[in-house]
């Protein structure tokens, strides 16, 4: 009779306890790569002026009235829509990301010729749509579960002549220099971005084939459902950073 | 041609033989003769060939960046024997299953190796005693 009293003040206590890791954790929180760049590289990426990647929102922009995406959507009702990709393709009932979706809206809705993926016009289209996210937090899409989790699993084997996982850099090593290069934690939360090594912006798939390469690993084919089961996990990892679209890298 | 198939298969049975583990070193040389360590000094700086520069940094004060993954190669050849350092270079996963550092001279339980490099080991038995022979001259 007397014995619920006192657990009661013990699950309190748990409670308590799982409160202050739940904070430690937050403190301990994902960081994005705009954290741990120079001060010059944050004020590039922060000054829209000086922003190469504007440059290809507003090209983004242009071709969203050009290409009759805005016959059907407007701008602001692409708010929001990044921070929760990759989503459920519900016809398909299989992950899509950002490009793809837009993809599908241009091939199956406007019946026109598909944009190669990683050309100017997807990348800026990409971009214009992501830029209308840009300080959301991202918020994964529930129902990717299973995309998750082969997700993780890619992103924990080990692979490649240099027999590397991606975890064995972004987790274990964070924060350390791989010869001149601070290794970020890693997150998708900028793409896509201005990257200085590229002189371009670029994709987060392209961005990734870097890392699949840098240890002599064979890149998944370009578009493979890999990149988007990767994606799925990391934005699960970087769950609440914000959107940067589009962000400054090194 | 024939000659050329000979030394061809000569090399390749040679680079195949498992070398001698003893404890935590192998102790004979991969090749039977000493390595060159100016030639393993070149190796162990050249970031497409050595790559120990992404992990390690060490006694060279003239090369910019180098890395923090792992301890610092100065003093390795007084804290280690060449036996051990050869073991270090060859198969590191020998001492540490989940070691970093890329094992040298086995291509064993590697996995998605990218084409251009498929089948083929990091250094070759010549360039595993080079770099040996220049880790040795480390002490301090
Ligand atoms: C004929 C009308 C039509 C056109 C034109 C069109 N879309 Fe769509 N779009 C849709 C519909 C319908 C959906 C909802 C699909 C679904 O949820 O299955 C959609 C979904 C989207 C989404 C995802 C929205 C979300 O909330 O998940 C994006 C992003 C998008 N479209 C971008 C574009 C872009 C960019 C273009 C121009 C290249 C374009 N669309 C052209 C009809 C269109
Ligand atoms: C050998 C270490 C290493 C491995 C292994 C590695 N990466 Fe990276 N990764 C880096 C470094 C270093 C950078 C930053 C490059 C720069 O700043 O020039 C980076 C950048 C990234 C970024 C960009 C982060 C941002 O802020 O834009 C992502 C995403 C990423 N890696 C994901 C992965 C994934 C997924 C894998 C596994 C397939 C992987 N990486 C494997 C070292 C690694
Ligand atoms: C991907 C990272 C990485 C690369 C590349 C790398 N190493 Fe290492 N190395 C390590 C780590 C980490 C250790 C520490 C021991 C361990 O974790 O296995 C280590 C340990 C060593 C040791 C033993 C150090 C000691 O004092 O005990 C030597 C010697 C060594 N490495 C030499 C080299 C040489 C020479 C190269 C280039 C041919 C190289 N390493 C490339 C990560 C690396």
């Amino acid at each position: 009779m007397g014995s619920p009293r006192p657990r009661r003040g013990r699950s309190r206590w748990l409670e308590a306890l799982a409160c202050a890791g739940a904070l430690l954790l937050l403190g301990a929180g994902p960081r994005s790569g705009y954290e741990t760049m120079t001060p010059q590289l944050r004020a590039m990426q922060d000054d829209d002026l000086s922003n190469p990647g504007m440059l290809a929102v507003a090209e983004g922009e242009a071709l969203f009235a050009r290409e009759g995406c805005a016959g059907c959507h407007t701008a602001e009702a692409m708010r929001g829509v990044a921070a929760r990709y990759p989503a459920l393709d519900r016809a398909s009932q299989a992950p899509i990301d950002l490009s793809g979706r837009i993809a599908q809206c241009r091939e199956k809705r406007q019946q026109r010729p598909p944009l190669p993926r990683e050309g100017p016009a997807m990348l800026a289209l990409t971009a214009f749509v992501a830029h209308q996210s840009r300080g959301l937090p991202l918020q994964p899409d529930p129902r990717l579960a299973e995309a998750r989790r082969q997700g993780e699993a890619l992103f924990r084997e080990r692979r490649g002549q240099l027999n590397l996982s991606c975890a064995q850099c972004h987790d274990d090593n964070a924060g350390r220099r791989l010869a001149g290069s601070l290794i970020p934690e890693g997150h998708p939360n900028g793409y896509p971005l201005y990257r200085l090594e590229w002189q371009a912006l670029g994709s987060l798939q392209r961005r990734l084939r870097n890392c699949l390469v840098g240890v002599r690993s064979e890149p998944f084919p370009p578009g493979a459902p890999d990149y988007v089961a990767l994606e799925a996990y990391l934005v699960a990892r970087a769950r609440g950073l914000l959107v940067e679209t589009p962000a400054i890298r090194p | 041609m024939r000659a050329f198939l000979l030394g061809a298969l000569l090399l390749g049975g040679a680079a195949a033989a498992q070398p001698m583990v003893a404890g935590d070193a192998i102790p004979g040389s991969l090749t039977g003769a000493p390595g060159d360590a100016a030639r393993g000094r070149a190796i162990v700086l050249d970031r497409q060939r050595g790559l120990c520069l992404l992990c390690h940094a060490g006694p060279f004060p003239e090369e910019r960046f180098q890395g923090d993954l792992a301890p610092s190669l100065a003093g390795a050849g007084a804290r280690l024997s060449e036996g051990q350092l050869r073991l270090r270079m060859v198969d590191g996963r020998r001492l540490n299953p989940d070691t970093i550092m890329p094992a040298y001279f086995s291509t064993e339980g590697l996995r998605h190796v990218g084409r251009a490099w498929q089948d083929r080991r990091l250094l070759t038995a010549e360039e595993i005693e080079d770099v040996v022979a220049f880790l040795a001259t480390l002490r301090d």
